[in-house]
């Protein structure tokens, strides 16, 4: 079958296989002017894939070490599985899915990120300059996540390790069954606080609206605030607030099966 | 899935291209449900009222019994309007089986819309003083062409791309939903209702109909009939947080507001824009990319958010 020329979500013309499903694989577009170990292009006219493709040629192909990404335009699923040490720059905002399962690169996004930024990261960095969508840090594994704005529900669901630091407020079930890691909330919580957490620490700065099940305060020691100021000194942020601490009950540990008459009769 | 988007501009004088606009959106977002595509989009109030309705499905087959069927049905439906008391002002067969309709009436809306849905397969699909809905199978390109969007103007509008989990893919299961029998009321909505069966027997016993089996169809219902005992478009939304279960992110449009309700859990996407000169808002980010040019600031409203925009 023929493969099918559409338009992809942003209204650029991709190549799909003869369903208008799959879009297929794409030449690499070449364009990016580099200099020495840095390089940049425009991404306005490209195909999601191009983008990608263009970055994987870039970093794994040319050598080249800091890249600059104009005018992604919101778009999903970009700058994901770089397996790297480099440095990207998208100038603008992601979408969907940005930067996912990407193991050491320095991002630096100066616009916003859509739902699952950063899903499943093996480590690097990733500073987000705006605000941040629902499950951002899914099931992290490593590196740190800076996200200057604001973030809505669910952020570092399945958390597995890691660094989370919030500047902005966060949403509901923020940190739910997280298993290890951080996350450093200057803002204030949403309902359901860590809601069956494992283990693993959230720090929050302004309010919370409640805890979820098997989340509890926890003891302050001199290791959280080392953690703190080190991460506030790296990222240039100043002075830090004043946090509380949260941590898993480890209620649910033991699962305790009895029915209430079959406990009377136990006791 | 399904996306959502709406758009609404500050100086809502009905002077804006808010077909093409949203075409643009909901095209962007088409992955998100290619099933069908729908409008509810406003242009400035007037006196008169704009009907449309449906004589049959676009994916009847479609055969020579078929064009006399839909032949028969607009007969029939422009006999009840008239006995409806009122006056046919220009009407306009816009595909084989849509009707755009302007009529002076002066009477009540649930009497008129009775009137005309006693043709048998006959819907209304909007009654209002600017409100029209339009909804076909396809995506937005194609239900914007055929339906001649580009030059809609208009004041504000939502749409919605449809991907069907729990009824049948057709014009009558297609979003929005006008809240039957109040006027100027459409919803939007993306997620799933599980207290549906419940609201549709209570809604049903208050003498509303329901002219499809989605459960989108009861938000417009539950809206409206709050609205009609007095609540504002606001606090009509805000009860409905308590009493609809399920997840949800709906858009909801009267003649100069524009509300946005999310579920207690967050579980489905917004991004909103508040712009100086407009209000946009969608699934993904993508869709309001796609009728601003430059580098944006939006954000997500968290759970149990409910708010309302006038233009």
């Amino acid at each position: 079958m023929d493969a099918l020329t559409l338009d992809d979500a942003s209204g650029r013309g991709a190549r799909f296989d003869a369903r208008g499903l799959v879009e297929l694989d794409e030449t690499v577009p070449r364009i990016a002017e580099i200099s020495g170990h840095a390089a940049s292009f425009d991404a306005h006219d490209l195909t999601t894939r191009q983008i990608n493709l263009e970055l994987r040629r870039l970093v794994y192909e040319e050598g080249v070490t800091d890249v600059t990404v104009r005018n992604p335009g919101a778009r999903h699923s970009l700058g994901v599985g770089i397996l790297a040490r480099c440095r990207i720059t998208f100038e603008g905002s992601l979408g969907y899915f940005g930067c996912g399962m990407i193991d050491g690169p320095e991002v630096h996004i100066t616009g916003r990120v859509g739902w699952s930024a950063c899903e499943n990261m093996m480590s690097g960095v990733v500073v987000i300059d705006g605000n941040a969508g629902s499950l951002t840090g899914a099931a992290l594994r490593g590196g740190d996540i800076v996200v200057k704005g604001r973030v809505g529900a669910r952020s570092g669901i399945d958390q597995k390790g890691g660094t989370i630091l919030i500047l902005g407020d966060v949403g509901s079930m923020t940190g739910f069954m997280m298993q290890r890691g951080r996350q450093i909330i200057c803002g204030n919580a949403g309902p359901g606080l860590g809601d069956s957490m494992y283990d693993g620490v959230i720090y929050v700065g302004g309010s919370v609206k409640s805890v979820g099940i098997d989340c509890v305060p926890g003891e302050w020691t001199d290791d959280d605030t080392e953690l703190i100021e080190r991460k506030f000194s790296i990222y240039g942020l100043g002075t830090p607030p004043k946090f509380q601490k949260f941590v898993c009950g480890k209620k649910l540990y033991n699962y305790d099966a009895l029915e209430p008459s079959e406990r009377k009769l136990v006791l | 899935m399904c996306g959502i988007a709406g758009i609404i501009y500050r100086n809502g004088d009905g002077g804006h291209r808010v077909g093409r606009d949203m075409t643009r959106m909901l095209q962007s977002m088409k992955h998100r449900g290619p099933d069908s595509t729908g409008y509810a989009l406003y242009r400035a109030p007037t006196r008169d009222i704009v009907l449309r309705m449906k004589l049959g499905e676009a994916n009847d087959p479609s055969d020579l019994e078929q064009a006399d069927d839909l032949r028969r049905r607009r007969r029939q439906a422009e006999a009840h309007i008239r006995a409806a008391g009122a006056q046919i002002l220009a009407i306009e067969q816009i595909n084989p089986y849509t009707i755009s309709a302007t009529l002076g009436y002066e009477g009540e809306l649930k009497h008129l819309a009775d009137h005309v849905e006693s043709v048998p397969h006959v819907e209304v699909l909007s009654l209002g003083h600017a409100l029209e809905i339009i909804k076909d199978l396809g995506d937005a390109k194609a239900v914007g062409s055929a339906y001649h969007l580009d030059d809609y103007f208009g004041s504000h509008g939502i749409g919605h791309v449809r991907m069907a989990t729990e009824s049948d893919v057709d014009i009558a299961n297609a979003h929005p939903y006008w809240a039957y029998p109040f006027s100027d009321v459409a919803v939007v909505h993306n997620g799933q209702l599980t207290n549906y069966h419940q609201w549709r027997r209570r809604l049903e016993r208050a003498g509303h109909r329901f002219a499809s089996a989605c459960d989108s169809e009861i938000i417009a219902v539950y809206l409206a009939e709050r609205m009609s005992q007095g609540d504002s478009l606001e606090a009509a939304m805000r009860q409905s947080l308590e009493e609809l279960d399920g997840v949800f992110t709906y858009l909801c449009v009267t003649e100069d507001a524009l509300g946005v309700a999310k579920d207690e859990l967050a579980a489905k996407p917004l991004v909103l824009y508040e712009g100086e000169d407009m209000v946009a808002m969608a699934s993904e980010e993508i869709a309001i990319r796609a009728v601003i040019d430059h580098e944006i600031d939006t954000y997500d409203p968290y759970e149990s958010e409910v708010l309302v925009w006038t233009r």
